[in-house]
């Protein structure tokens, strides 16, 4: 497959939504991070559309979606995934969330426990260590940031600015407003620490839980993945070599084969 | 018009390799840099001037709230306020303002300007700042895209707790309260003239116009780059259909006054450059928060003035360029009257808050230039717009019998004492 298809969905809320989807097999949820989606060609999602019928809904404040006005806090992003999830039809989609999307998966998954078959967490925001804090990327200028965000931040940078070309105005001040309409909604849920108590209701997550860190993961630390194994003594880790925060743009073979493998039954915890 | 006497209040000891070894005058500034010793005697000075003001028959004396930020040492405007007002008995008390969305609950801020009003004796100008996105985001952590929408609650909140006569409930998004009921209530009925400091967004134009507020605009960027923000507000005031009272509009402006205009460049150019040089300085991922302006104002063109191009710009500025692009009014008293005349009528404004204190000016330089303003330009500004000459909407209405704080032992005059 070369490209996903997309739709445009309703949610009772109001808001609307616009899904990629595509590929066969099980039905998998995909939140996106805070930069949001690579569009119908991104590379992850076509990867795990080998093994599973892809569904990437672009959260309000993305592209295509609207109505982020009418979300406001957590519970209304987490209720937001399952209205997604219902809208599209998918009663027990396994979960896959990225960094934000990953703190939304998380956030679902103990909402709502019996929905849950398994989940899969990259690098997820969501909880926080005093003694290690996660680097402010809403006060980050924008060419700082791949070497925030990427094991390799050379290869990364064509990546995060979609290859606009910042020197023609017009295409600077695109870039600007995408990302004031992006990082404004991500804010309700990351600013100005990405903490919004998920620790208080975890106890509730039963899924079977995968976590996948890369290694050289520069934004949110693999030190977290420690304490996520302590909130969740049961999950496994699997860490990706030559990969930071943006494991799958980075590494999507073994970030999506890991995740196959633990939706399958069965996953090899790395030293 | 109306000319008030402001202080940003910098700390004046940023040193000249401020810009090469510090990120940011504001939110993670240097503590090292604050010496509260040397601070008890800047606090002083700086309140010694704002009363020297007010001696001079300014109209008003002006001060305003920011946070962790090396060029304002208020980050409570009202205990400045308290101070001048038990100083002071003629000028009006500016505080432009408490930015509202940072009080929890914001009634605080009804009660605090209520007893301003009430010591002053009626002399409140109450300001509401949505407040800069160092202030507000980065420093008081408050969410970017939620920031205007609690604005805009505690605002209601705050003018409801001055209207109402009984106490009432509040069941806000971001407040909720039982028994809402404002004690004391302010002089000025229904309340203060309330001023709402703007950086040009099309939502503050209307709020404005709506409300019957002033709009200040508080720049650093000078009057001829303000002229094209303040035709904006302008436009929007006639398309609501209100009247063109040039007391809707307010405008910040750095003046240094001196005998000749080469005795000004002599005495304050080196002041005025530490203030765009060092006080300005502000690391750019500060500058705008993502989600703080509206998508509307962002296509409007509407960006921070603290984006780093333009920090870049205020950097590089000369004496001669900031004078000739109109940050900076400076000069004789009558390159000074000549400057302002064109602003005023340009900008059609009724009230000028005049930076006088400018960097790390030094007392005599601060008082010398204001009291030359005060007796040789201020006079001969007076009657600029004289089909306005009445229209006080916009200004503090004092009490005729309230007491002159310096003359008064016990709640009494002086001389009803001595009777």
């Amino acid at each position: 497959m070369s490209a996903l298809d997309a739709i445009q969905i309703d949610t009772p809320k109001g808001t609307s939504v616009h899904v990629y989807q595509g590929g066969s097999g099980p039905d998998l949820l995909f939140l996106h991070g805070t930069g949001g989606l690579l569009g119908a060609e991104d590379p992850f999602l076509l990867r795990l559309a080998e093994s599973f019928t892809v569904h990437a809904p672009e959260l309000p404040g993305y592209g295509e979606s609207v109505g982020e006005e009418l979300l406001e806090d957590m519970l209304d992003f987490t209720l937001h995934g399952w209205d997604c999830a219902d809208a599209l039809g998918l009663d027990r989609p396994h979960l896959v969330g990225h960094s934000m999307g990953g703190m939304i998966a998380a956030e679902m998954a103990s909402v709502d426990n019996r929905r849950t078959p398994s989940l899969s967490l990259i690098a997820p925001a969501g909880v926080w260590l005093d003694e290690h804090p996660i680097p402010d990327i809403f006060a980050t200028l924008p060419f700082d940031l791949p070497a925030l965000l990427f094991h390799d931040p050379a290869a990364g940078a064509g990546a995060l600015t979609g290859g606009a070309d910042f020197s023609d105005p017009e295409a600077l001040v695109e870039f600007f407003i995408r990302n004031a309409r992006q990082l404004g909604t991500a804010g309700k849920m990351l600013f100005p620490i990405p903490n919004r108590r998920l620790s208080k209701r975890i106890y509730r997550l039963t899924a079977p839980t995968l976590l996948v860190w890369g290694e050289s993961d520069k934004l949110i630390s693999p030190v977290y993945a420690e304490r996520w194994l302590e909130l969740l003594p049961t999950a496994d880790l699997v860490t990706v070599a030559r990969a930071g925060h943006m494991a799958p743009i980075e590494q999507p073979d073994q970030v999506a084969a890991a995740i196959e493998k633990h939706v399958t039954g069965g996953t090899e915890r790395t030293a | 018009m109306k000319f008030v006497w402001f202080n940003l209040m910098p700390w004046p000891h940023m040193p000249d390799d401020f810009r090469e070894k510090h990120r940011s005058v504001w939110v993670d500034i240097d503590q090292a840099l604050y010496d509260p010793v040397e601070g008890h005697r800047v606090y002083h000075q700086y309140m010694d001037q704002l009363e020297f003001a007010d001696s001079l028959g300014y109209d008003g004396i002006g001060v305003n709230e920011h946070h962790q930020n090396g060029y304002g040492l208020m980050p409570s405007p009202n205990i400045i306020a308290a101070g001048l007002a038990r100083r002071t008995s003629k000028a009006a008390i500016c505080v432009i303002g408490n930015s509202i969305a940072l009080y929890n609950p914001p009634i605080r801020v009804a009660e605090e300007f209520a007893m301003l009003d009430v010591i002053s004796g009626g002399r409140l100008v109450a300001g509401f700042p949505v407040g800069t996105s160092m202030d507000t985001n980065y420093c008081y952590g408050q969410i970017p895209a939620l920031t205007r929408d609690k604005y805009a609650e505690n605002h209601d909140l705050i003018m409801r707790a001055w209207r109402e006569t009984e106490p009432f409930a509040f069941d806000g998004k971001y407040n909720q309260l039982r028994y809402v009921n404002c004690w004391p209530k302010p002089i000025q009925k229904p309340h203060p003239p309330i001023y709402i400091p703007g950086g040009g967004s099309i939502e503050t134009w209307d709020f404005c116009v709506e409300h019957e507020y002033n709009y200040s605009f508080l720049s650093f960027g000078g009057y001829l780059a303000g002229k094209a923000l303040l035709d904006g507000y302008w436009d929007r005031v006639a398309h609501h259909g209100a009247d063109d009272s040039p007391y809707r509009a307010s405008f910040a402006q750095t003046i240094c006054v001196a005998d000749t205009d080469a005795e000004a460049e002599e005495l304050y150019a080196e002041h005025v450059l530490y203030f765009y040089n060092r006080c300005l300085h502000v690391y750019p991922g500060f500058a705008d928060a993502p989600g703080y302006r509206t998508i509307n104002t962002l296509k409007a063109g509407a960006l921070s003035q603290l984006t780093s191009a333009a920090q870049r710009r205020f950097s590089s500025l000369t004496w001669k360029d900031l004078v000739e692009g109109g940050h900076v009014i400076a000069g004789s008293p009558d390159t000074v009257r000549d400057r302002m005349e064109d602003m005023i009528t340009n900008l059609r404004i009724g009230t000028v808050f005049g930076l006088f204190h400018v960097g790390n000016m030094p007392d005599w330089k601060t008082r010398y230039s204001t009291q030359l303003f005060a007796e040789k330009v201020m006079p001969r500004l007076r009657n600029m717009w004289p089909d306005y000459e009445n229209d006080d909407r916009w200004w503090c209405k004092p009490l005729d019998t309230r007491l002159d704080p310096l003359e008064t032992v016990g709640g009494l005059a002086r001389s009803e004492l001595a009777t």
